[in-house]
């Protein structure tokens, strides 16, 4: 199903041609990232630590509560994926 | 034209100095890496690359590397990882070129690394076995806040053998790249007990005179060393020295008895003794020490250099470099004598190393 994907601004220097907002297809969390992994190789490893779960100072909302890699997605899901206020 | 190249890897990213070989002004690029924390920026002069080693709070830790000398630059991580349950690798703490490879120091302490120019990592040695390692390894240790391997040391003619640092515990060598291990840490002073007296030492800098590859010397948590075997047997060499302690350190490249250290006080400031900026220099291994300071601010400079905040270039009269953990960047052409403040309001420095490229 189609989803809604907001990244922070911290990762589309890394990755060209990756925009802040895209629309992709997942049923979980980890499957969104999959998608991006098959089109922006290595973004999941600055997402995700080996397990995998993610970093400690990334945050994933969808629809606007926390969730995990695991969570499932409704059609139309928006996810928001947070940079964690970490220090200055 | 040929140009010179200081590389300093910094709190707020990478910075690159550069002037002609032949002198002038230093002129100041960067930030590069985002922004990253860059523990450690080196030049491979055989792939034409920098390296820079980084981490993020947020996005974990790469390696970054530039082909074209800075202007573009890309990181990967993969493989840089420990596939064990319970095993964090929180940072890359020192990198190393060398024929065919780099060599990529871990925290959790590791050796990766990349032959294929940093586009992906693999595990060399975790030095399993080796004394201390039960300790390192055990989950409840993991980083951060935990040691790792800051630095690896290639021997000069063979590529199977080189030594590598494990941070408080001492340094270990192999010379069947990496198929087994012996702790190098004989002659070393510990202020504290030891279990194993095999290991247990804190190592900071680790260098190779680049005319004897026999002569090591090392700045260590208590006091500076020398050895003249290759790291088989270690003798102290701290008097004259205002403090034991410190982290930067310089060989020469063409006189294997003279040799660049920067003490700092012991205590939580690490900062340079009275607040008065000094390079410390011996000509004879150790029997005696001067101190440099020519140009060095010599009032109200609590000023500190890490580990890797000194390199030395390969000029017949060398160049010195240091930068400081606030931001002011060093240099010498005259093998240390005296001395120009080449950048003054860099981020904290963690790294300088110098080149010359075409």
């Amino acid at each position: 199903m189609s989803v809604q994907v907001r990244l922070p601004a911290t990762l589309p220097p890394l990755f060209p041609g990756l925009p802040r907002r895209l629309e992709l297809e997942a049923a979980t969390v980890g499957q969104a990232l999959d998608r991006l992994e098959e089109r922006w190789p290595g973004i999941r490893d600055r997402l995700c630590e080996p397990g995998p779960v993610l970093r400690s100072h990334i945050h994933v909302y969808v629809d606007g509560e926390r969730a995990g890699l695991d969570a499932p997605l409704a059609s139309s899901a928006r996810i928001d994926v947070i940079a964690a206020i970490s220090g200055g | 034209m040929a140009k010179t190249i200081v590389m300093a890897g910094t709190r707020k990213g990478c910075f690159l100095l550069e002037r002609d070989v032949g002198g002038g002004e230093w002129t100041t690029r960067g930030p590069y890496c985002e922004g990253w924390p860059v523990y450690h920026a080196v030049w491979d002069a055989e792939a034409g690359t920098i390296y820079a080693a980084a981490a993020s709070a947020w996005h974990g830790a790469s390696v970054w590397r530039s082909r074209d000398l800075g202007e573009t630059w890309q990181q990967s991580s993969e493989g840089l990882a420990y596939e064990e349950d319970g095993l964090k690798l929180s940072k890359v703490s020192g990198l190393t070129a060398a024929p065919g490879r780099v060599f990529a120091g871990a925290e959790n302490p590791g050796i990766f690394e990349s032959r294929d120019g940093g586009e992906t990592w693999s595990l060399l040695s975790r030095l399993e076995g080796q004394p201390g390692s039960d300790k390192w390894n055990d989950p409840a240790n993991q980083p951060p806040g935990n040691l790792g391997v800051p630095a690896v040391l290639p021997h000069p003619e063979d590529p199977a053998h080189y030594w590598a640092i494990v941070q408080g515990v001492g340094i270990f060598e192999t010379e069947d790249d990496a198929g087994s291990w012996m702790p190098r840490n004989e002659g070393l002073r510990a202020d504290w007990p030891l279990e194993d007296p095999r290991v247990g030492y804190c190592v900071h800098k680790l260098v190779m005179s680049p005319v004897d590859e026999t002569r090591l010397y090392q700045q260590n948590h208590v006091g500076m060393h020398r050895s003249d075997d290759g790291g088989h047997s270690w003798t102290e060499i701290t008097e004259g020295l205002p403090t034991e302690f410190g982290f930067a350190a310089a060989a020469h490249p063409h006189d294997r008895d003279t040799f660049y250290v920067i003490p700092v006080d012991p205590g939580h400031g690490r900062t340079m003794p009275g607040g008065r900026a000094a390079v410390w220099r011996t000509r004879d291994a150790g029997s005696s020490w001067e101190r440099l300071d020519d140009g060095l601010p010599q009032r109200d400079a609590h000023v500190g250099v890490l580990r890797e905040g000194m390199a030395i270039d390969a000029r017949d009269t060398p160049g010195l470099y240091f930068g400081t953990s606030t931001g002011q960047l060093f240099a010498s052409d005259d093998e240390g004598e005296s001395w120009t403040e080449i950048a003054s309001y860099l981020p904290g420095i963690m790294s300088v190393e110098v080149a010359f490229v075409e």
